[in-house]
């Protein structure tokens, strides 16, 4: 059982030393809405002002819960979504071309019984992005191909094989050598274990790693469980509503959590050790992201919000090296005005519902009148 | 223990999946006991047969499934394999409950909550007038922790952890002795599925039913459970007391599981999960189903059939495991005991 | 392959098929008379069946058979002919809205609407009319017109199989490795939608026959081009001009003809989506195996069958 070395602390800024190789700055997207009733520009606040970057040789960790907006960020460092502002920028510059994008930066999705055409076998889907680029041919693609399985893991003869034919785990691991056939240095897997079974979902964690020791990959791993970012990742950047919140080394984040947030995410992950129950500070449900909250997005449901947290929103704070946390109690400087809770204390905000929609509500034909 | 104390009591149970030499066999020689007020998890990835258990001793298996073996008792006198149509819907939500997997997702779209808490009533309790059920849907809406005015709510308007709070009120209707939960919360965000948890918990200790609770997420399991019992394959190979089955699992399986899940605190270490990946129930190996992943697999194995549920320790567990019938000498992971466990855990997981 | 004759409807629909292909095929080549020769020009009613004419002779005394194996070749030929260009159009604009979204689906959707709308036997009585009854029309020609009429309804089904397609991981995936739209919609998309292709063609098939069956039935394709509905037309007209009655060998084999054709062609299609859709077999449930084991005829919902083996043991 091999111990690893704790000294994995590049932080999400790249300080390490040199460019990250992939980077967000400022990212964000708005969805427009369809058919909202009454304000025509409605738009979901998916992303906002998102900046994030990806060091060579290292595995940094998105984790939000659902509507955090972490499958958006995905996509738009693939580029399969156009941002509304902000910008992604390969090695510090932003890139124009399509194709030579495709070359750097690949993404591994999360469903692996549809991330696979049914009707191609194996050896198409690996043979496709090699020839598209040029990569190889004739001859030369098999061997090329039977390289790819091999650094995933799978034998040669897994080249006939129909994605009907391969377990939910052997999917992924194709999925992943079509992304690498590109040769990229940049790898974007978004949730790509949270469909397989538990006891094969390390195995493809372990080659995450793997590619990023020996190859130099930088990779990004979104997910919503904490536990398997803080065992793969370096950094660990948590994402709530659309914006990070918190982010810093792996350990530090899981063991000493600086956000309310990341403190009740960890909270309620199933913890087998855990002694008794975990007390819940911060009920609730994510919010509404046609219309967030003002400030910071999570006061609502904060045990611990001041007046300031609702007027504006706080900017990212250092609290240990490499570990920033978007949170106004860090900060230095407030006045007592700013600094005064929002609620009294002890009684915790419980919004329990989501805000009704605007949309009439139907009378439904089944309506009891009985 | 007083025999009356059993709720469900399923022996040798088989359900396949078709007829004839395609048959898929689901479920074999299942055993399985429910006590009162006892909450005991089944735990299990896919292909293991949990959620087929389950569904086939409410008879709710939907073709082609088909039970083949075994007898499945509710109390000491309803065969629940004999029963018919009648018994069952007589039995059905009021002793045994179900909240079945995704079932938030189980609302009817066009009808109010209050509505559709009205159907359940009226089906199982004709007499009661229709204030008793509007008061009775207030309550069970109150006991999950939703305001009562959102009666009137439709699906839509609820978030989805709260549409599995009203499907959860629903199975408490009628004051069920058993709930059967598969995955309830599987679709849920970390958060979310952790204030469930509490409340069905809570309502559990104050209510006082049995919960039969299925997951592939054994370390929730061991949070909440007072009994695990694992599935491979369609069979149970280990059934024992939830921190026993964490703190010292008898079959390489479970152990296996257990290592599956990175831990939240404590040294980062390199983790193994289990090679190899779920059997096809189509081609099962010779012997033991799980032979090929087990890294102490021996010949007996793969040349004896299957071994069967071996009690231990005083028959307060057992283990399906050739390992553990005595003539073999038993690897020191896979003997723990309670006391060695917390010593070696205080130091980190091994 | 074996798995599908299991099913029935298959098993009957591809005999049936592939009787009306070798009709269409060898027709004219093992008809025992010229369709349009006369055995007699002294007896004016129709003959019942006897030796010389298996199925009996028209007013003129022409042979029903004849005529029937003649006319089958362009009844078939036609049907074909409209089904492969409907759908050919309709898989070329399905799709494309589909894939494309945006302004170029609401046009071709807007299209695809007005066709559908459009009443097709009246437009194509207009069009065939104005083409005239003297010139002798080609059997493909008949069908691209026909197919013109045809092409609406499969197009919304594809469109719609497309729109869903459109979300799968599979292909973002095809898209973030480059691939270009028209390859992602001809190798990506459309290798899945066969199924759907299939029966859109063997339903405009049906839709084709009927049509043109009823064009002839009306005279307004040139009457002296034997197909089966031209049989029709002829047994009509002399019934309605000599008020004789019941010489059932002359319009029931061209309509039972038609009838069967479009039985098969569907029976076919009913065992292509048992194939396709598993849930719709009764896997394995039903059958003669299941009875002897003690299971109902028909499983019930929430009353999951348990074998009489297991019932007595319990």
């Amino acid at each position: 059982m091999t111990i690893i070395p704790l000294d994995r602390t590049r932080t999400a800024n790249g300080a390490s030393g040199g460019t990250p190789v992939l980077e967000a700055r400022g990212l964000t997207k708005h969805f427009p809405v369809h058919g909202h009733r009454g304000a025509r520009r409605a738009v979901v606040h998916a992303v906002e002002d998102v900046t994030l970057a990806l060091p060579q040789a290292g595995i940094t960790a998105v984790v939000g819960e659902s509507g955090s907006g972490k499958s958006t960020l995905a996509r738009l460092l693939a580029r399969l979504i156009k941002p509304t502002a902000g910008a992604v920028l390969l090695d510090g510059a932003p890139v124009s071309s399509r194709q030579r994008y495709a070359r750097q930066v690949q993404l591994v999705l999360q469903d692996p019984f549809s991330s696979l055409n049914p009707v191609h076998n194996t050896r198409y889907h690996l043979a496709r992005p090699l020839r598209l680029h040029g990569l190889a041919s004739g001859a030369n693609l098999d061997t090329q191909i039977a390289e790819l399985l091999e650094r995933v893991a799978l034998s040669p003869s897994f080249a006939a094989k129909y994605p009907h034919e391969l377990s939910g785990g052997q999917r992924q691991r194709v999925a992943i050598a079509r992304a690498l056939a590109m040769q990229p240095r940049v790898l974007l897997a978004d949730e790509p274990v949270s469909m397989l079974d538990v006891s094969i979902r390390l195995g493809v964690l372990n080659l995450l790693a793997g590619l990023r020791d020996r190859e130099g990959l930088a990779i990004l791993y979104v997910t919503h469980d904490i536990a398997s970012a803080r065992y793969l990742a370096d950094v660990i950047a948590v994402m709530y509503a659309g914006q990070i919140i918190e982010s810093g080394p792996a350990a530090l984040v899981t063991d000493a959590p600086a956000h309310p947030y990341t403190q009740l995410l960890l909270s309620a992950a199933p913890d087998p050790d855990r002694a008794e129950p975990p007390s819940l500070r911060g009920r609730g449900a994510p919010p509404n992201l046609i219309r967030p909250p003002g400030g910071c997005r999570f006061h609502p449901r904060c045990p611990f919000a001041m007046t300031v947290c609702a007027d504006e929103r706080p900017a990212a704070i250092e609290v240990a090296p490499g570990q920033s946390s978007a949170c106004w109690l860090h900060a230095k400087g407030l006045t007592a005005a700013q600094s005064r809770p929002l609620r009294e204390p002890g009684t915790e905000a419980r919004p329990l519902t989501e805000p009704v929609t605007e949309a009439q509500r139907p009378q439904g034909p089944g309506e009891e009148k009985r | 223990m007083n025999s009356s104390d059993i709720l469900i009591s399923v022996r040798g149970l088989c359900v396949d999946y078709g007829l004839g030499d395609e048959a898929v066999h689901a479920v074999v020689d299942a055993d399985l006991e429910l006590r009162r007020g006892e909450t005991l998890g089944l735990a299990g990835e896919s292909g293991s047969g949990k959620s087929t258990l389950a569904y086939a001793i409410t008879r709710l298996l939907r073709p082609p499934g088909v039970i083949t073996a075994g007898s499945a008792y509710f109390g000491s006198s309803v065969n629940l394999l004999t029963a018919g149509q009648r018994e069952l819907r007589g039995l059905r939500w009021n002793e045994i409950a179900v909240v079945l997997q995704s079932s938030m997702n189980a609302l009817n779209p066009v009808l109010s909550i209050g509505t559709q808490f009205s159907d359940v009533l009226r089906a199982h309790r004709p007499d009661m007038s229709r204030a008793d059920r509007r008061a009775r849907s207030g309550q069970l809406l109150e006991m999950v922790g939703i305001p009562a005015d959102r009666l009137s709510s439709y699906p839509h308007e609820l978030s989805g952890g709260m549409r599995q709070r009203v499907m959860i009120a629903t199975a408490l209707a009628l004051d069920p002795s058993v709930v059967i939960m598969d995955e309830p919360t599987t679709a849920l965000d970390v958060v979310t599925q952790r204030e469930i948890l509490e409340e069905l918990m809570t309502l559990r200790d104050r209510l006082g039913f049995a919960v039969l609770f299925i997951s592939h997420d054994l370390s929730l399991l061991v949070e909440i459970a007072d009994s695990i019992a694992v599935m491979y394959a369609g069979r149970l190979v280990e059934r024992a007391g939830a921190s026993a089955v964490f703190r010292a699992p008898r079959h390489p399986y479970s152990l296996g599981l257990l290592s599956s899940f990175p831990a939240l605190h404590g040294p980062r270490q390199a983790m193994e999960g289990i090679p190899g990946s779920p059997p096809d129930l189509r081609d099962m190996p010779s012997g033991c189903p799980f032979h090929p992943r087990c890294g102490y697999a021996f010949d007996r194995c793969r040349s004896d059939p299957p071994p069967p549920l071996l009690e231990l320790d005083a028959g307060t567990r057992a283990a399906a495991c050739w390992l553990q019938d005595g003539r073999e000498a038993v690897p020191a992971e896979l003997a723990l005991t309670a006391v060695d466990a917390v010593s070696a855990n205080s130091g980190g997981r091994a | 392959m074996t798995r599908l004759l299991r099913s029935p409807k298959i098993v009957v629909g591809l005999c049936l098929s592939v009787v009306f292909a070798i009709v269409a095929i060898i027709g004219p080549l093992i008809a025992p008379y010229n369709p349009n020769a006369s055995a007699s020009t002294t007896i004016s009613t129709p003959q019942p069946p006897s030796a010389a004419h298996w199925l009996g002779t028209t007013q003129v005394q022409q042979d029903v058979l004849s005529q029937l194996l003649v006319g089958g070749r362009s009844t078939i030929l036609v049907s074909l002919v409209a089904g492969l260009a409907a759908t050919v159009l309709a898989v070329l604009f399905g799709v494309a809205a589909g894939y494309f979204g945006g302004l170029g689906d609401d046009l071709l959707s807007m299209l695809a609407n007005i066709f559908l709308v459009l009443p097709a036997l009246p437009l194509l009585i207009v069009i065939f009319g104005f083409l005239g009854k003297g010139a002798s029309p080609n059997d493909a020609v008949i069908g691209v017109i026909i197919a013109i009429t045809g092409w609406a309804f499969g197009a919304r089904q594809l469109r719609a199989q497309t729109l869903s397609m459109r979300n799968r991981d599979f292909v973002d995936s095809a898209r973030i490795i480059g691939e270009k739209s028209w390859r992602i919609m001809s190798f990506e998309i459309l290798p899945n939608l066969i199924p759907v292709v299939a029966t859109s063609f063997l339903f405009t098939v049906i839709y084709g026959v009927g049509t043109y069956t009823a064009l002839s039935f009306l005279g307004v394709i040139n009457t002296s081009h034997w197909s089966w509905g031209t049989m029709l037309y002829w047994a009509q007209s002399a019934q309605a001009a000599q008020q004789v009655h019941l010489e059932w060998w002359w319009f029931v084999p061209p309509g039972v003809a038609v009838g069967l054709f479009g039985t098969g062609l569907a029976l076919l299609n009913f065992g292509i989506d048992e194939f396709v859709n598993p849930r719709l077999r009764g896997a394995g449930l039903t059958g003669r195996a299941a009875r002897r084991a003690g299971l109902p005829r028909r499983p019930q919902l929430g009353l999951t069958p348990v074998l009489r083996s297991a019932r007595r043991a319990s």
